[in-house]
């Protein structure tokens, strides 16, 4: 049994490996002074990260991102926690078929979803602007948002509710001291996973955006120039590591939803 | 009808987000389904009912190829990722200990970066001056740049695979740790060498989280647009870059439509298909 | 008989005629229930009886559809639970997860106008009460069940409630621990002194700890009297069944007095009974039950009301406390139990053989029904 243990845990390593590696590119290249993308590196420099202080069209496109990022994430978090709310508490009419639909952004191409966006905002006479591409976002981190909310709420057991009211709480005292803190981790990893979903999103933004490009869609219209190669990779670097800090927030936040249903079920 | 209390109170919460989810999905989805029987002149578009898109995105040679290379690569990728994903989500359900969380986050955090630089990186790296071939030529392994690797279907195929991994881990992972370890136990109890175990209670056990990394695959990937449209190069395009060009460059959308009702079509037909001549596995769990 | 309500003492909680429906189905049928400071009531039944609704209602969680509450002579069917003197102990102890012992234990307090200091002492006073000393900074994931159940006692004591209600607090521990605890919340009860008023479906526990039981089925309850009184006298013949083991016989009416009832059973012959003796209205049949521990296998001397009844013996079972025989007594009946403390003199028959056992006329517990 070890033989298998050890080989799989080197077949499991040499995986991560191969799953990062490409991603370690990023900072090499955006650090290399070459202009060219290969090897040999050819030298230390941190001019592309000074290229990029220069770009006014980057920090357009990157104030559009944090907005449309900011938006998108607070709307979508708001009605996943009606959603999560209503499917914790209550059983209801409709509510597998419902649920179904909420989540089904997750199983469709992101194609499909520009492709009817735009064509519904055409026919409505609609401009395209960075609206239209919080509603699209908002479509898309819904059923995230849900997902991770409704582990939050099913630990929002009624007796502790019951509980609260017993030991003498009034209802506006239960909301704050015993609702509000258990739900709260799930607000915020909600909000934090819809933010970093919103700023890598490229094709709804892609198909929605009107003249305001957000950050990957400007990426993208740089990518065929090889002379801006360096600094997309260092502006690739900064959005690695801005994601990847975002990204440890959340997981630490889903360990509180976690650590709460843990103590709820464990005894029983 | 009757609404009781539950009934009311969980509508009342539900409303506003269904509403939301209603007009942003399945009213742009009929429409887009009602666009498909349309055809637009440059600009104007003509209201009449015709099938013409739907003739010419089934019959036509040129969708039809894309179609079929679409339909190969989101297989074999799928395959290939689940391959893959299968040890190791075997390797952290079994061997993972209490680290498994973290095991799983390390695993997740490619997902959470941004598709675009992550697809746009296998351009730099298996380029003609790319990293790849640099690399080779610097260690002296060739001489001339190798050409096969980019710009045609074996990278989107690699791209994708290196792409969706993570995703294919998953499900897999939750049917294993659903696997009541005493029937583990008891296998071996009955007799089994650890080889037999696993493919005749581990194996059959985690067909679901097979289905579903296979679902949470096939799907999304055969609707990809970024990827052949950095990697693929003329060879390597798929349905999506089409649907794309006929929805913008070429003024088609009615044809657009009509490709992309014909995906979902394929794409389901054949999901719903899997999940049914899998029905049995599906039963208990 | 009926259930009996017996005014001894001040009622500190007084149930008329409650009821309460859900939908269509009524959970709690015109109940009636004066509970008496200071005593440790329980009340009893299978699951699905409406105990827990009723309790729900004294905690203040349901209103009663028609009927009144009173706690401490105070009419409370509107008063929030918040507000009522009451605590309860939830079933599932609803300890709150993100709040470690002492937040828990104190939470009622915050309310009040202590000081930190005088919580955190009253919180200690309380943990050493119920055997947690220490355990302040414990976070609630750390807590194995019984603890979480000690926690849960003591954020309710703490704020020194009239009445302690307890939801099935000792299903879910394992069986040591639930005898255990069963011996420490009885010494608790007697200690403090407050009322505690227990739903439990588990009638060892409930004989075990309460000064009375109240027993229900269906939403009605059947009968309310002390533990040895349930067991020796239970009003209904639901209630026999329900504490103990019994065998019952049924039997047809022969003829009746004004007094007395002559029956014709099958199995024990004919009998005479007195109609005081036999619970229920007046129906065309009576079941009898006899105990299976009331059967003995020597007849006693100087009983005139001994009666007996033969059959075979197919079975003995070692239980540790007890042994347990069944007997076959032919004609299609049910097997009869019967139940015996291992003296280890005398030696039992054994399988296989046929005997005769004795009872008692006093033994027989009788039933009106249909």
């Amino acid at each position: 049994m070890y033989k298998t243990n050890k080989l799989l845990k080197i077949f499991v390593i040499g995986f991560l490996i191969f799953l990062y590696a490409p991603a370690l590119l990023l900072p090499i290249f955006s650090f290399n002074s070459s202009q060219v993308i290969s090897f040999p590196l050819s030298g230390f420099s941190t001019k592309w990260f000074g290229q990029l202080l220069n770009e006014d069209t980057l920090h357009d496109a990157l104030l559009n991102s944090l907005i449309i990022a900011v938006l998108s994430s607070a709307l979508a978090t708001m009605l996943g926690t009606l959603t999560a709310r209503a499917a914790s508490r209550y059983k209801f009419f409709g509510q597998k078929v419902t649920m179904g639909f909420i989540l089904l952004p997750l199983i469709l191409p992101e194609i499909i979803l520009g492709v009817c966006l735009l064509t519904v905002l055409i026919q409505l006479g609609l401009n395209l602007s960075l609206w239209t591409v919080v509603l699209g976002h908002t479509l898309l981190i819904l059923p995230f948002a849900t997902l991770i909310l409704l582990s939050a709420f099913n630990n929002l057991n009624i007796s502790l509710e019951e509980a609260s009211l017993d030991l003498g709480m009034n209802a506006w005292q239960t909301f704050y001291k015993i609702i509000l803190p258990m739900v709260t981790p799930g607000l915020i990893s909600s909000l934090l996973i819809g933010f970093v979903i919103s700023l890598d999103e490229f094709i709804i933004a892609f198909f929605l955006t009107g003249v305001d490009p957000t950050l990957p869609v400007y990426i993208w219209s740089q990518l065929r120039f090889p002379a801006k190669l360096p600094s997309t990779m260092a502006l690739g670097t900064i959005l690695l590591i801005v994601s990847l800090i975002l990204v440890s927030f959340f997981e630490y936040y889903r360990r509180r939803i976690e650590k709460y249903s843990q103590a709820l079920t464990r005894g029983k | 009808m009757n609404f009781s209390d539950q009934d009311k109170k969980g509508w009342r919460l539900l409303g506003l987000p269904f509403i939301f989810s209603v007009l942003l999905l399945a009213v742009p989805l009929a429409t887009m389904f009602a666009l498909s029987f349309w055809t637009q002149d440059y600009l104007v578009l003509k209201k009449t009912f015709t099938l013409a898109n739907y003739k010419e995105a089934w019959f036509e040679p040129v969708y039809q190829k894309l179609f079929n290379r679409s339909l190969i690569i989101s297989m074999t990728v799928t395959f290939l990722t689940i391959s893959f994903a299968f040890p190791v989500a075997y390797f952290i359900s079994f061997y993972g200990g209490r680290r498994k969380a973290l095991w799983l986050f390390f695993i997740t955090i490619p997902f959470w970066t941004s598709y675009l630089l992550r697809m746009f990186l296998w351009k730099v790296i298996l380029g003609y001056n790319g990293v790849l071939n640099s690399f080779f030529k610097w260690l002296g392994i060739i001489t001339e740049p190798l050409t096969f690797l980019l710009y045609n279907s074996n990278a989107v195929i690699i791209a994708l695979t290196h792409g969706w991994a993570p995703f294919a881990i998953l499900p897999i992972f939750v049917s294993l740790e659903k696997i009541d370890r005493s029937l583990l136990e008891a296998s071996k109890d009955l007799g089994d060498s650890s080889f037999q175990q696993f493919f005749r209670i581990i194996l059959p056990l985690s067909i679901p989280g097979l289905i579903g990394a296979t679902l949470i695959i096939f799907i999304p990937t055969i609707g990809d647009y970024i990827t052949p449209k950095l990697v693929g190069g003329p060879d390597g395009l798929m349905i999506a870059n089409m649907i794309q060009v006929q929805f913008s460059k070429a003024n088609n959308a009615p044809l657009s439509a009509a490709l992309s009702v014909s995906s979902l079509l394929i794409v389901g037909l054949i999901s719903i298909i899997f999940v049914f001549l899998n029905k049995k596995h599906l039963r208990t769990f | 008989m009926k259930a009996t309500n017996e005014d001894l003492g001040h009622a500190i909680v007084s149930l008329n005629n409650i009821k309460k429906s859900f939908n269509d189905i009524v959970a709690v049928n015109d109940v009636s229930v004066q509970i008496r400071e200071g005593e440790f009531f329980s009340l009893l039944g299978p699951s699905g009886c409406g105990k827990t609704t009723l309790l729900r209602i004294i905690a203040g969680f349901e209103s009663p559809e028609t009927g009144d509450i009173l706690i401490n002579d105070k009419l409370v069917n509107s008063t929030p639970p918040n507000i009522r003197p009451t605590n309860m102990v939830f079933q599932n102890y609803a300890i709150f997860p993100h709040l470690n012992v002492q937040e828990n234990v104190g939470y009622g307090l915050q309310n009040t106008k202590l000081t930190s200091k005088s919580i955190k002492n009253k919180v200690d006073e309380i943990l050493d009460m119920v055997g947690l000393s220490g355990f302040n900074f414990r976070s609630s994931s750390a807590l194995s069940g019984g603890q979480k159940q000690r926690v849960a006692l003591a954020r309710a004591l703490i704020l020194k409630p009239r009445v302690l209600l307890l939801d099935e607090p000792l299903s879910a521990l394992d069986k040591n621990l639930r005898e255990q605890m069963q011996f420490e919340l009885r010494q608790l009860q007697k200690s403090i002194g407050i009322t505690f008023i227990l739903v439990t479906h588990d009638q060892t526990e409930a004989l075990t700890m309460s000064d009375r039981i109240g027993v229900m089925f269906d939403g009605i309850v059947d009968q309310v009297a002390t533990p040895e009184d349930i067991y020796t006298k239970p009003a209904t013949k639901r209630v026999a069944s329900f504490i103990g083991n019994m065998n019952f016989f049924r039997s047809n009416i022969l003829s009746s007095t004004a007094e007395s009832v002559r029956v014709e059973s099958d199995l024990l012959g004919v009998l005479d009974i007195d109609k005081v003796n036999i619970f229920g209205g007046s129906k065309a049949k009576v079941s009898i039950g006899i105990r299976p521990e009331k059967f003995k296998f020597k007849k006693p001397n100087g009983d005139k009301k001994v009666k007996s009844l033969a059959g075979k013996l197919i079975q003995k079972t070692f239980l540790g406390e007890n042994l347990l025989f069944s007997l076959d007594v032919g004609k299609k009946a049910d097997k009869v139990y019967i139940s015996l403390t291992p003296s280890g003199e005398g030696a039992y028959p054994k399988v296989g053989e046929n005997v005769t056992v004795y009872y008692s006329l006093n033994d027989l517990l009788a039933y009106f029904e249909v």
